[in-house]
C-alpha cells in the first residue's frame, strides 16, 4: 500500500484530506508541522506528501528544502496544499523542489487528479 | 456551501432518475451545476432550490436539475493519453502527408475551450509542428464561447487536469481568477456552430475532435452529427470520439483506448 504524509497545521484540514486519500487507498500519516514531518521522514519515507505552506514551528518551504537535502529525500513526490495562489508562489515552490501544487479549497477530483499526473497510484 | 444532507439528496435523485453517479465530494461543482437551473426556476440559492425539490417534489424541477448534472465536468487534458498521441504522433503524421499545407484541426462541442487549448499548450511545446497546424473551435453556446475566448478559468478549473507547471507557464492571476496567455489563446479560432446545421461552408478538417457531445444526444439527432462529421472529415483525416461513443460503421476505431477513429477501410490500405 503506497503511503501518503499530511503535513498540516489545520487538524479539519488533516481529516478532510485524509479521508480523501483514504479512499483513494492510501495509508495516511499526519504531521502538523515541518519538523512533525521531518521525524516521520527520517523514519520512513512516504510515497507522497501533501504539504501546507504556512505552519508555526518550520514552515512548507523550509520543510521541502530540508527533505531533498535528506538522503532517499527525492523520492517522494510532494504537492503543496496551501491557500497560496499567486501565480509568483507556484514558481517559487516548483523551483524549490515541490511535484505539485493545489490551491485551497480543494476537493477529492483535485487530489485525485494531481497523485494521477505524478503517478502516484495507490 | 450545500449542506452535505442536501448533496446526499442531489446524488440519490440522479441516481434514480439517470443512472447517474454524482460525487458528493464535489460540493463546488453540485453548486455550479445547480446554480444556474436555481436562478432559472426563481430560488435565490442553489440551497433553497434543493429544498423545494425535497418538499414539492416538482418532476420537471427534479428533471432539470439533474440535467444540469448529466454534463460532463471540463477539464484540461481530459484522458491524457490522448494529447501526447495528438502532439506527438497523429498530427506530425498528418502535418507530413500535408506535405507544407495547414494542418486543419477542429474541436467541436468544445464548450468552454479546455480541450483545444489543452491542444494549444501542447503545440506551444513544438514551434515546427504548431506552425503547420490552425485550430478552429466551436459551440452552441454563445455563452461557453465567450469564456473560452476570453481564456478565463477559476481557481477550480485550472486545478483540473492543468499540471502545475503548465498553470505558470501559460496563466496570469486576474483577480481571484486565472486567464491564459495572449501566445496560447490567439492560436484558437472560435466560431458558433449548431451541429445539426448545414456545415458545408467550414470546409473539410484533418484531425476532428467530438468527445462530449454524442452521449447526450437522442438516438436520430447522434446518427446526423456523426453524418455530418463524416462530411467534414478530409481524406485521410482523423476522428477523435468520446471513449464510450460507438460511431457506427461511419468510421474504422483506430485506437479505441484513445477514441481515435479514421474513415472505413483507411487503416487496411495504408496498412497494405
Amino acid at each position: 500500500m503506497k503511503t501518503c504524509l499530511v503535513v498540516d497545521d489545520s487538524r479539519v484540514i488533516r481529516k478532510v484530506s485524509r479521508r480523501i486519500l483514504e479512499d483513494l487507498g492510501f495509508e495516511v500519516a499526519e504531521a502538523s508541522d515541518g519538523v512533525e514531518a521531518m521525524a516521520w521522514c527520517s523514519a520512513v519515507m512516504p510515497d507522497a506528501i501533501l504539504l501546507d505552506w504556512r505552519m508555526p514551528a518550520m514552515d512548507g518551504m523550509e520543510f521541502l528544502r530540508r527533505l531533498r537535502a535528506e538522503p532517499g529525500g527525492a523520492r517522494p513526490k510532494v504537492i503543496f496544499c496551501t491557500v497560496e495562489n499567486e501565480i509568483d508562489q507556484i514558481r517559487e515552490a516548483l523551483d524549490a523542489g515541490a511535484d505539485e501544487f493545489i490551491m485551497k479549497p480543494f476537493d477529492g477530483g483535485i487530489v485525485a487528479g494531481k497523485l494521477a499526473y505524478l503517478g502516484v497510484a495507490a | 456551501m450545500i449542506a452535505p444532507s442536501d448533496l446526499t439528496f442531489v446524488a440519490a435523485l440522479c441516481l434514480a432518475r439517470a443512472g447517474l453517479k454524482v460525487n458528493t465530494d464535489k460540493a463546488y461543482l453540485i453548486d455550479s451545476r445547480l446554480a444556474p437551473v436555481a436562478r432559472r426556476e426563481g430560488y435565490d440559492s442553489p440551497e433553497d432550490f434543493i429544498t423545494a425539490l425535497r418538499n414539492r417534489g416538482d418532476a420537471r424541477q427534479a428533471w432539470a436539475a439533474v440535467e444540469a448534472m448529466v454534463l460532463p465536468e471540463p477539464e484540461f487534458f481530459r484522458d491524457r493519453a490522448l494529447f501526447d498521441a495528438l502532439a506527438d504522433r497523429v498530427m506530425p503524421d498528418l502535418a507530413h502527408a500535408r506535405g507544407g499545407e495547414p494542418v486543419r484541426v477542429w474541436s467541436a462541442a468544445c464548450g468552454t475551450g479546455q480541450e483545444v487549448y489543452s491542444l494549444a499548450m501542447r503545440l506551444a511545446e513544438a514551434p515546427a509542428l504548431a506552425g503547420q497546424v490552425d485550430l478552429f473551435a466551436s459551440d452552441l453556446s454563445e455563452r461557453s464561447l465567450e469564456k473560452a475566448q476570453a481564456g478565463l478559468y477559476s481557481q477550480f478549473e485550472v486545478q483540473r487536469g492543468l499540471s502545475a507547471r503548465n498553470l505558470v507557464r501559460h496563466f496570469e492571476k486576474s483577480g481571484e481568477a486565472f486567464v491564459l496567455s495572449p501566445r496560447i489563446r490567439q492560436m484558437v479560432r472560435w466560431r458558433r456552430v449548431n451541429l445539426m446545421d448545414d456545415l458545408t461552408r467550414l470546409g473539410q478538417f484533418d484531425l476532428l475532435l467530438c468527445r462530449g457531445l454524442l452521449g447526450q444526444l437522442a438516438p436520430e439527432a447522434r446518427e446526423k452529427v456523426l453524418a455530418q462529421l463524416q462530411g467534414a472529415l478530409a481524406p485521410g483525416g482523423r476522428l477523435v470520439l468520446g471513449l464510450k461513443d460507438v460511431a457506427g460503421d461511419r468510421f474504422d476505431r483506430l485506437a479505441p483506448e484513445l477514441g481515435l477513429h479514421g474513415a472505413p477501410g483507411e487503416a487496411v490500405r495504408s496498412a497494405a
